[in-house]
């Protein structure tokens, strides 16, 4: 095995959330290691029980995942496929939307909550495991925000250089 | 032996090689952007021959500059400078471009550059004249400081007739004299309320200050004594660091010292490229914050008196070459509130957050701002097009608008796996707790509370964001103890405590917020205002985290507190625990109790007896609740950093409780969260129905007007804003709202791409 800074199991307990404070400051405070994505990415997809190659992971239950067909889609944790990579999940999730005093008071104290004349908060849920993937606080009539569009072929090509992970043959 | 320019009785520029200062500053500009190097250096010749010198000078003038901050900051008495550390100094080249920088409000590397650039740019060369020994002051808002209180002292450094650099020092002084007392007042509406601006004039030569200087500037402010020993501050720890300047300069040579000021800047560039390309993923990532500015029915003029919203889109573009490009295009018209700022201030606040993640070293100078780009639309609430704005609270809209950014290129730090340096976003760092008068010694004087400068911190996405902590705009901020503000302000506390709650639900929870009741005493005349978030959560959560709470007020006057005290009754004290079961009330009878969403008011008569809360806000959650370790919601409960009700609310926790101790039942818990995610399917549609039934309401103009004047602002200003909007909603032609129509003042609407068209 390649002698990197943090291995697999270090990798995989900072997702787990489970590692030490020390080991989280020191890493804070020391260069960052090259390898990180490599060994992140094969963390990232031991830990899902799908096959599908990772191609990035987008979000706390979100991964960018590469088809057999040479598609690349959004995919959550649980299975459920909701899009191609360059369009925005959340528009293909369910929505629940707090926009009254009674919805508010079930995550902040009336008056710790948005007012709802002024502000409603939205939540999206993916519709198969029903995990809450993003909250937004904005304005009635504010769009869907597209958070992120990654280049993926500029990362891997020019940035990481490594090459994009394929589809194994079965 | 008199040279032909002096015989000619003209003057010889001060430049290198017989340049002007402005001849230099177009020089560096036009060969950077040709060149795409830092002054065209595409090799760091010096730092490659001999690093270990570069490294030495460098390190000899970055001790230094932090070493004069902690020296200067002794000899100020504003708690403000001297307990919360709001100074800074830095060191530029003669064009004004930042080489090294102390620590503290680091905001400011960019504001004193822009007072030296604005100096340049008005051929202060000629007249006034820059000499050796020369004082320059400044604080004009639009000259592109902050705000008003944040008062720049700029000496320059010369070497045998050559100027070979300048020096700045900044403190945020406790008043300014504007309308209303403080240093981050609300009253102001207009430029001529924000209190005295002092446009780069020069006020000493020859090391000292003029008398004319000293005694109108005095006269011009509330706590005189502040802002002298703010000044003597300034001063002094400009003339440190430019002997130490001139030592260096001695020892390596000038030609060397210049050299080395080129190379550290295009090394301060290069090593932001580096540090992009590390730690991000090239593409576009998009955010959106949102501040109320509820001024309707507040004691200002008619104009001003207007609910809107200062709304602030980001778009981050992270290029394949590594460069930084952030357009804020859509953003809010300003506005006749004190909220405005400038271009500088919100961009060189960006580097303070670069500063504490991207790029957490020592090197921060101008290179980083030659490897980044800004779209700052013109007319917006931080580019105003009318000298007329006010700026003196113009944290209340930078402190939301940057807090999208952090999520931004969180999400870039998640695809790469650099999980530990995730930051959910800011706190709305506020309130801002002010007030002025005849103090408790009868001196007219006045404070802002600097409490503000530790709030709840965003979580992170390994573990909770740290309570009272932080504030983006200082990364040393402190509470400072409450012994010494109890001496410098008429004020008492009767509780300072954890507010539970404040900080946003997550996987990781946000950093809990906390808050100070004060009561009035012993002013002889004294009044109070609080400025604060709202009505509005400033940011969201992330990936499933929910936004830090919003702002409220509690304000009592005319207590019968003198009398319970007397009569040994139990008093109001500690926190405002949970605002929906007020405690404070049970033990308190007064004339006017104010417990409302209003978190910004103007001054009114605060007197002994009377009651304040300082909330300060807490920071966004990372994450969905329901991930949430059982057992950390138990060690909250216990620890009082939730009320108990919404453990099961938003966390899902079945728990019981026994003689205040909490324990979460494990097994109850998973089916009870089980059961959650049943409810989230059932009451939940696809974004899509959804969409359908919202533009609808689009359609009618079902909102409040607030809500649709932001947009219609945001469409005056921006094509690019209302055609994204009209296609994400697939709506015509013919629809739109125009602020016209909306029953809003006139004043002050300049740029309007409607009306340009007509
Ligand atoms: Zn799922």
């Amino acid at each position: 095995m390649a002698d990197y800074k943090y291995d697999h199991k270090v990798i995989n307990e900072l997702v787990e959330g489970t590692l030490e404070w020390y080991q989280i400051k020191n890493m804070m405070s020391s260069h960052k290691d090259a390898e990180r994505f490599k060994v992140y990415r094969e963390v990232m997809q031991e830990r899902v029980s799908w096959d599908d190659p990772i191609l990035l992971p987008l979000g706390l239950h979100l991964y960018i995942v590469l088809k057999e067909n040479g598609d690349r889609i959004v995919k959550c944790d649980c299975g459920h496929e909701f899009c191609d990579y360059q369009e925005n999940w959340k528009v293909h999730a369910n929505i629940f939307i707090r926009d009254d005093e009674e919805k508010m008071n079930e995550i902040y104290p009336v008056l710790m909550a948005p007012d709802p004349e002024w502000q409603v908060i939205r939540e999206y849920y993916c519709p198969s495991c029903a995990a809450q993937l993003e909250v937004e606080a904005v304005t009635p009539w504010y769009p869907v925000i597209h958070d992120f569009e990654p280049d993926i072929d500029t990362f891997y090509k020019d940035w990481v250089k490594l090459p994009l992970p394929e589809v194994k043959s079965k | 032996m008199k040279t032909i320019e002096e015989i000619q009785n003209k003057k010889v520029p001060i430049g290198w090689d017989g340049k002007t200062l402005k001849e230099m500053r177009a020089e560096i500009d036009r060969v950077s952007k040709e060149t795409g190097y830092y002054a065209g250096l595409e090799e760091l010749t010096f730092k490659e021959a001999d690093p270990i010198r570069f490294e030495k000078i460098f390190s000899k003038l970055r001790g230094g500059v932090v070493h004069a901050r902690e020296t200067a900051k002794k000899v100020a008495a504003s708690p403000i400078v001297e307990q919360e550390g709001e100074l800074c100094f830095s060191l530029y080249t003669p064009e004004a471009d930042s080489i090294v920088t102390s620590t503290g409000i680091i905001i400011h590397v960019g504001t004193m550059g822009a007072a030296i650039k604005f100096m340049i740019d008005k051929d202060y060369e000629d007249n006034p004249g820059i000499n050796d020994g020369d004082i320059f002051c400044n604080n004009d808002n639009h000259v592109g400081n902050v705000h008003t209180c944040d008062v720049h002292t700029l000496v320059p450094i010369f070497w045998e007739g050559e100027l070979l650099g300048w020096v700045g020092g900044v403190t945020h002084v406790i008043d300014t004299g504007a309308s209303g007392p403080g240093s981050m007042p609300m009253g102001p509406v207009q430029r001529y309320d924000d209190g005295y601006q002092i446009t780069c004039r020069k006020v000493g030569e020859n090391d000292e200050l003029s008398k004319d200087w000293l005694l109108e500037s005095t006269r011009s402010v509330r706590g005189s004594k502040y802002w002298t020993l703010d000044e003597k501050t300034r001063v002094a720890g400009c003339h440190m660091i430019r002997d130490l300047v001139l030592d260096v300069i001695e020892e390596e040579g000038a030609d060397n010292y210049k050299q080395f000021m080129r190379e550290i800047i295009e090394d301060g560039r290069r090593g932001f490229v580096n540090q992009v390309k590390t730690m991000t993923i090239p593409g576009t990532y998009r955010a959106a914050s949102f501040i109320d500015v509820p001024f309707e029915g507040l004691d200002l003029p008619k104009f001003a008196q207007q609910d809107s919203i200062i709304h602030t889109p980001s778009e981050i573009k992270i290029h394949k070459d590594a460069h930084l490009e952030i357009d804020f295009e859509g953003s809010s018209r300003w506005g006749w509130h004190p909220f405005n700022a400038t271009p500088v201030s919100i961009t060189s606040g960006i580097w303070v957050m670069l500063a504490q993640t991207l790029v957490p070293n020592d090197r921060i100078n101008d290179g980083a701002y030659y490897a980044s780009s800004f779209g700052i639309p013109l007319g917006s609430w931080f580019s105003p097009d009318d000298i007329r704005s006010a700026h003196s609270n113009t944290w209340h809209g930078l402190v939301a608008g940057w807090t999208p950014l952090w999520r931004g290129l969180s999400r870039g730090y998640w695809g790469r796996g650099f999980l530990e340096e995730i930051n959910a976003g800011n706190a709305h760092t506020s309130n801002w707790l002010q007030g002025g008068g005849y103090d408790h010694h009868g001196e007219l004087s006045a404070l802002n509370s600097f409490e503000s400068a530790a709030c709840g911190v965003g979580a992170s996405a390994v573990k909770d964001g740290i309570s009272h902590s932080a504030a983006l705009w200082n990364p040393e901020g402190d509470m400072g103890d409450m012994e010494i503000w109890e001496v410098l302000e008429p004020l008492i506390f009767m509780g300072r405590e954890i507010l539970p709650g404040s900080g946003g639900p997550g996987k990781y929870r946000g950093g809990n917020g906390w808050q100070s009741l004060r009561l009035g005493w012993g002013a002889k005349e004294w009044t109070m205002l609080v400025a604060g978030s709202g009505a509005m959560a400033t940011d969201c959560g992330l990936m499933g985290g929910y936004p830090g709470a919003a702002g409220y007020r509690f304000s009592a006057y005319n207590t019968d507190l003198k009398e319970r005290i007397e009569k040994r009754l139990p008093l109001p004290l500690g926190g405002d625990t949970d605002p929906d079961d007020p405690g404070y009330e049970k033990n308190l009878k007064a004339e006017t109790i104010n417990r409302d969403r209003q978190a910004v008011t103007t001054q009114e008569e605060f007197g002994d007896y009377d009651l304040m809360l300082n909330y300060l806000r807490g920071g966004p959650g990372f994450g969905d609740p329901l991930d949430r370790d059982p057992k950390e919601v138990e060690n909250d409960l216990n620890e009082r950093f939730i009320l108990p009700r919404f453990a099961e609310s938003t966390f899902g926790c079945v728990y019981e409780e026994k003689d205040g101790e909490f324990v979460v039942d494990l097994k109850a818990t998973k089916e009870k969260r089980k059961e959650m995610r049943k409810q989230r399917l059932e009451k939940s549609v696809p974004t899509k129905e959804w969409m359908k039934e919202e533009k609808k309401r689009i359609l009618n103009k079902d909102a409040s007007k607030q809500v649709q004047l932001m947009f219609a602002e945001s469409f005056a200003l921006s094509k690019k804003f209302t055609d994204d909007f009209k296609e994400f909603w697939d709506i015509g032609e013919d629809w739109m709202v125009y602020e016209d129509d909306l029953n809003v003042t006139k004043l002050g609407r300049h740029i309007n791409r409607f009306k340009d068209n007509q």
